[in-house]
């Protein structure tokens, strides 16, 4: 075990990546001479050259698409895209090429493309650099979304991500960069299991990405107050395992979702309606959830606070929840 | 534009196998629509008529180690490249013994032993695959060259100037074929672009280019080898427009109130079958009774390619999850 930051976790395990297999390259918007826009590949130039760390045009979708072509032609490509906001521009590579290609070709090309991305609100950037549109991406069959939370997984996912024989997206937390934590020796076995980062007997609460460092800090009040939450981390969006929610909800047969995107037509809710359909009979008290409120992400600190979830929210609904008659 | 290359480096059986192509898509394409009127294909169908001297005097130059990125408008090149013409017409049928078995239909022809890479129906989205493609084969140092065709409306789209863009700055082996047919869709090209001459473009990111006549299969290939040699010479990508036209609706859909009839029959005239016909028969390499041939040996094709397609099986409905993933998690 040692102490490092998230954003040190995720060099980490891009050098190793690097390191290990000669195929694997990143590319991307500044991730060679100024190091990364979240600073995630400083460093990494000096060491492997500008062939295998190469800056790219602001050209989401074509390098994007480069990306899936590159790994079409044996590549092993890493591609990151500064921030989920702009990977809009090359959601059609993603959605009409990379996801589509092995289906539509009757299962004729495998696309190994690893696709890393920022996320998420929280420091005052305004609605086009704030928002979470990691649900929508998780919307898509053909490819596989993960959320790493912890600096263990972000370590560790990326190599698990490049021994996917499918295009994998990971959205790191922008607020989770400066983050330190415990990062484990040993690398998780998968990165498609949720699981349980907190025990509890009152309430199930499920989450993931930036959003669980504000469910155990409301865990750990509420525990204070003599609820008990179980914190399931889902780490993968897509496929969703919602195995150990299940397991959970038969012993606390309450649940409360706390997901970043906005609530119409979310992952929350997609959650919810799988809890019902699995699990209405553990439930006694309708599944909760804390979401973004429905507007583009102010810039003011005050507004903006009161746009995406906080503890405090996720406080008062988890108490609402217990209360539930 | 060029005019028409003497046949004199031309043997005789390069010229008629030149001429078996176009006249095997030509056919193909034709027996497509009587199909598609018959019910037994469904969906869009774009038909290739008219623009065959393209395909045919681009793809045989290529090796079998280089790749091909297409379009929706893709049986000839499908054709010419080495698919058969029953697993393209399976396919169209949706067939399971189709290349994609029934996936992926008239639009979307694959074929990974051949390196046909699609079969793209989101106009220009392929470009970006083609110049990825590429840039794994210049990593790897293989001397391969990656053809990316699309039409005039695909230069409409951003990912052509961020393709050719990125493509020019890496100096990546990808050969740009655009097959101007001078409509995207029903729009003409000097209403979707200000500036009509295509290859032009590829001076504003330091690319070589050229322009062909699209209808004169000699000129299309004597173009095309200028340029093969030039990408895999390691100097670059190249743009090469070559100036075509579609003799048919764009799609089945389409009632064609964009153009006049007189359009269309002034292009007839420059019919890219006819005119290799008539330039090989009045310079000796061809005589009617051998086309006649050709065409008996063509029917005969594509009598075998319906009976393959007519005889196929339809994927069983247990199979709709099937390769969503290489590997399910």
């Amino acid at each position: 075990m040692s102490r490092i930051t998230y954003r040190e976790a995720v060099r980490s395990g891009l050098c190793a990546a690097l390191r290990e297999d000669p195929l694997v390259f990143l590319m991307g918007e500044d991730v060679g001479r100024y190091g990364g826009a979240y600073a995630c590949s400083k460093g990494m130039l000096a060491e492997f050259g500008p062939e295998r760390i190469r800056d790219t045009p602001l050209s989401e979708s074509t390098f994007v698409g480069a990306g899936i072509g590159a790994a079409l032609g044996g590549m092993r490509p890493i591609v990151e895209v500064m921030t989920v906001n702009f990977s809009l521009l090359a959601l059609d590579q993603i959605l009409n090429t990379a996801a589509t290609l092995r289906h539509m070709s009757g299962g004729q090309f495998s696309v190994p493309v690893v696709i890393r991305m920022a996320t998420g609100g929280g420091r005052q950037l305004a609605a086009q650099h704030s928002h979470s549109l990691e649900g929508w991406y998780a919307h898509i069959p053909g490819i596989k979304v993960v959320a790493p939370a912890t600096v263990t997984d972000a370590r560790y996912m990326l190599p698990l991500a490049l021994r996917e024989p499918d295009p994998v997206v990971i959205f790191e937390h922008a607020l989770l960069y400066p983050m330190e934590g415990e990062l484990e020796d040993v690398s998780p076995e998968t990165m498609f299991k949720a699981t349980v980062r907190r025990r509890g007997r009152d309430v199930t609460l499920v989450t993931y990405g930036g959003s669980l460092w504000k469910s155990l800090q409301a865990a750990d009040e509420l525990a204070g107050r003599g609820i008990e939450v179980e914190v399931i981390d889902l780490r993968s969006l897509r496929p969703l395992d919602l195995e150990p929610v299940l397991a959970s909800l038969k012993q606390t047969h309450r649940a409360v979702i706390v997901d970043e995107g906005w609530r119409t037509g979310s992952l929350a809710a997609e959650i919810s309606a799988q809890i019902m359909e699995r699990g209405f009979y553990d439930l006694d008290a309708p599944v909760a959830r804390v979401c973004s409120a429905e507007v583009p992400i102010p810039y003011a600190k005050q507004m903006e606070d009161a746009a995406l979830p906080s503890v405090k929210q996720i406080l008062s609904t988890i108490e609402e929840l217990v209360h539930h008659e | 534009m060029d005019d028409a290359p003497a046949t004199a480096s031309l043997t005789r059986v390069a010229a008629h196998e030149i001429l078996r192509n176009m006249l095997r898509i030509r056919r193909l394409e034709e027996k497509s629509a009587e199909l598609y009127s018959q019910g037994k294909i469904r969906g869009f169908l774009h038909l290739y008529i008219g623009e065959e001297a393209v395909a045919v005097g681009a793809i045989p130059l290529l090796t079998s180690d280089d790749a091909i990125v297409a379009t929706y408008r893709e049986h000839g090149h499908a054709l010419i490249r080495g698919m058969s013409a029953g697993s393209i017409l399976a396919e169209m049928y949706g067939k399971s013994n189709g290349c994609c078995r029934g996936r992926g239909g008239s639009m979307h022809l694959f074929d990974a032993g051949l390196r046909f890479y699609g079969g793209n129906a989101i106009v220009a989205g392929g470009l970006p695959l083609a110049v990825g493609l590429a840039l794994a084969d210049k990593l790897q140092q293989r001397p391969r060259v990656t053809v990316c065709l699309f039409g005039d409306g695909a230069v409409d789209e951003g990912e052509f100037h961020e393709s050719l863009n990125l493509a020019a700055l890496w100096k990546l082996p990808v050969l740009f074929l655009c097959e101007n047919n001078l409509y995207a869709m029903g729009t003409a090209l000097e209403r979707h672009e200000s500036q009509t001459k295509i290859f032009a473009k590829a001076d504003a990111y330091g690319i070589a280019s050229a322009a062909v006549d699209g209808m004169v299969v000699l000129g299309v290939r004597n173009a095309m080898r200028t340029a093969i040699d030039y990408v895999r010479q390691g100097q670059g990508p190249y743009l090469l427009e070559a100036r075509t036209y579609r003799f048919r609706a764009h799609s089945m859909y389409d009632a064609e109130l964009y153009r006049s009839h007189e359009e269309v029959d002034e292009w007839k005239h420059r019919d890219p079958i006819q005119l290799f016909t008539a330039l090989l028969t009045s310079s000796g390499l061809l005589e009617s009774t051998e086309v006649a041939a050709m065409e008996l040996d063509i029917a005969e094709e594509l009598a075998q390619a319906v009976a393959t397609a007519e005889a196929g099986a339809w994927e069983p409905v247990t199979d709709l999850y099937k390769d969503v993933y290489t590997c399910p998690a």
